[in-house]
């Protein structure tokens, strides 16, 4: 039977954890150098242009950004569904949640053509844009995700965790309704403008945060001695297989429709058949090595369940995941705006042409950054606050938990 | 004591900083008020009775003419760098085929300043609006440089500042790290004048662009609009542009 859960502070004195606080850190200061770079020499060192005006800082940001939300569904499985198994994960849920929104939100203000008017964004809103209604999202996820990890932890408080957690549930379904819609309610864009990208947003979240909580876990475990039950792995495997499933059916339903509207033939050819690394990221990146393989990874008897097959799934999970943004980001920009339909067009500011994008390393360095805050945060957390469980065991975490068949029996009705 | 003398200080300091303020000021100041019997004063806001727009005979066009695009460069201190990718364009000569028949016609392309502005929708915080007679500005106080409104631009009418200004003209502020386009040369507009480009337009002879209120029916924008048939650049996204193009 499932006793009751204990947290614990990591101790934090290997070798080990403090390499890799001094690697995170690195990162870090990595990601904030490209930043003022950028910054102090103005946006025309980056490969970003008037063609290709988001590039992949905001790859990074809007997967992070997305990755966050869904980190917190773990929690939510636990206080909004009663599934008991996952409450010890509750808090390790919230606290990557936060740090994820945080490096991603970093890395989208850091690479504003005014960072330091961020106050300006805080206090001067135009209602109508779905950028400002994000900010209050994303500000009212912190402070909400705060409370209940402070509910989950006081005492005095946790009768209402399960309350603060509905709130918290419902609250992340919108943000992240609002971070598709970002590219939902583009009306001119051919590769936007359509209602799926919050529903697509949405699973894509639950993919990308629990691959990553997935990584996460398994890593904390592992460098800290913790146990980590096998029964708990497995059903979490399953579950992301179908997250990546839900992933794969939006993706299709996106392009089914498009493809049924001649007027979106020119951008799903762009997308599908010869966009170039546009059309290799969608295929081999998005679909085979982020959804195929990794859906095959967890649910081959082989490989299903195995600690091996689950981190290297998360990890598809993760790179595919951020050859969908891409895809998604920069080949909808790269393909051209549509100003007059059946014509040929031609100008000297890249009418009619596929605009070109090569990233420079001080985006590619920005966006690494923000991932390096993120996990530095959780890695700096978990050593002040009680944030992981002393085990993970079946026998610690599910209440239904049975002692394992000794290896080699038969199972019953096999 | 110390205090007492900081404050005469103070006083005497702002005081002549105010006065030098009001030497340097006044004189600009009068010599916009005085002599632009149409212009708009400075502290009028501006007419929601007025629709400024422009019309543009694609047939008086030129396909080699790019004196528009010259003349705006010049007007509003659009310099270079050698980068087409990132140097700022407020207005494009774009070429349009027709390839059913292979008929080639030239057009400039610029913020079509929309009644229905999608950029204005997006901007998070109200620094790209559109002032009560139709023109589309950004306001580079408060621009924070997001870039959202150049994805939501129908017509990729949109540059960002992507590196440090020289030489900026003082009545077309620009500021690296915002946003900018085509004003309809509003500082010309508001004393009384008409675009950069227009002007241009008529100096080479062609003509082919015509400014004016689109709400004032004796206006010659208006009776063109009346008597020809014109269009707008995607008309189907009913945001409405305030620029119209004939033989389109």
């Amino acid at each position: 039977m499932a006793s009751k859960i204990a947290f614990r502070t990591i101790e934090g004195r290997s070798f080990g954890y403090l390499l890799l606080l001094a690697v995170l850190g690195a990162l870090l200061v990595l990601g904030l150098g490209s930043a003022w770079f950028m910054e102090h020499n103005g946006h025309h060192v980056t490969g970003m242009n008037n063609q290709i005006v988001w590039g992949m800082p905001h790859v990074f940001a809007v997967f992070l950004v997305v990755a966050a939300s869904g980190a917190l569904n773990v929690a939510s499985i636990a206080s909004v569904f009663g599934k008991t198994a996952y409450k010890p994960l509750s808090r390790l849920s919230g606290l990557l949640a936060l740090t994820l929104l945080t490096g991603g939100l970093g890395v989208l203000v850091l690479d504003l053509g005014h960072p330091d008017r961020l106050i300006v964004a805080m206090t001067t809103y135009n209602f109508k844009s779905i950028f400002a209604w994000n900010i209050y999202l994303y500000n009212g996820f912190m402070v909400i995700v705060g409370v209940y990890l402070w509910f989950q932890m006081e005492r005095r408080m946790q009768r209402y965790a399960s309350a603060i957690g509905w709130v918290a549930f419902i609250w992340r379904l919108i943000l992240t309704t609002g971070t598709g819609s970002i590219f939902g309610f583009l009306v001119a864009r051919e590769a936007y403008d359509a209602a799926v990208m919050a529903p697509l947003f949405i699973a894509m979240s639950f993919s990308f945060g629990l691959a990553i909580f997935l990584l996460v876990m398994m890593a904390s475990c592992a460098w800290t001695g913790r146990p980590l039950g096998d029964k708990l792995l497995a059903r979490m495997g399953k579950l992301l297989a179908v997250f990546i499933a839900a992933v794969l059916y939006f993706t299709a339903a996106q392009h089914l429709t498009n493809l049924y509207a001649a007027e979106h033939a020119g951008i799903e050819r762009f997308i599908l058949v010869d966009g170039g690394i546009i059309t290799a990221l969608f295929w081999w990146g998005q679909v085979i090595l982020g959804g195929l393989v990794p859906l095959a990874l967890l649910f081959l008897p082989m490989t299903a369940g195995t600690r091996g097959g689950t981190i290297l799934a998360s990890l598809l999970v993760t790179l595919g995941g951020l050859a969908q943004v891409y895809v998604i980001i920069i080949g909808g920009q790269a393909f051209p705006l549509v100003l007059f339909p059946g014509m040929e067009v031609a100008s000297g500011f890249g009418d009619g042409a596929v605009a070109q994008y090569s990233a420079s390393w001080y985006e590619i360095g920005l966006g690494i950054g923000g991932v390096a805050f993120a996990l530095l945060a959780v890695a700096l957390a978990v050593r002040v606050l009680p944030f992981l469980p002393a085990t993970l065991a079946d026998s610690a975490v599910d209440p239904h938990h049975t002692k394992p068949e000794p290896k080699g029996a038969v199972p019953a009705g096999a | 004591m110390n205090g007492s003398g900081f404050d005469f200080n103070r006083r005497r300091f702002l005081g002549a900083a105010a006065a030098a303020a009001g030497v340097t000021l006044a004189p600009g100041v009068t010599l916009y008020g005085v002599g632009q019997a149409q212009a708009r004063g400075l502290d009028e806001p501006a007419s929601g009775e007025v629709r400024w727009g422009m019309l543009i005979d694609i047939n008086q066009c030129t396909t080699d003419c790019t004196e528009c695009v010259s003349a705006c460069a010049t007007e509003n201190g659009l310099t270079g760098h050698g980068r087409p990718a990132t140097d700022a364009q407020w207005i494009r000569k774009v070429s349009v085929r027709d390839p059913k028949n292979g008929v080639e016609k030239s057009l400039p392309v610029m913020c079509q300043h929309c009644a229905e502005p999608p950029c204005v929708d997006v901007c998070p915080t109200g620094a790209s609006f559109r002032r009560a007679d139709g023109i589309v500005l950004v306001d580079k106080h408060i621009c924070i440089g997001c870039r959202y409104c150049m994805m939501a631009c129908p017509y990729k009418a949109r540059s960002f500042v992507h590196e440090d200004l020289t030489d900026q003209k003082p009545h077309a502020p620009r500021g690296k790290g915002t946003v900018e386009s085509c004003t309809f040369c509003v500082h010309r507009v508001d004393a009384g004048g008409k675009p950069a480009c227009v002007e241009a337009c008529g100096a080479t002879g062609h003509g082919a662009m015509t400014f004016g209120d689109l709400n004032d029916p004796d206006s010659e924008i208006s009776r063109r609009v009346a008597q020809y048939a014109t269009g707008q650049i995607r008309a189907d996204l009913g945001v409405d542009p305030g620029v119209r193009y004939q033989n389109l």
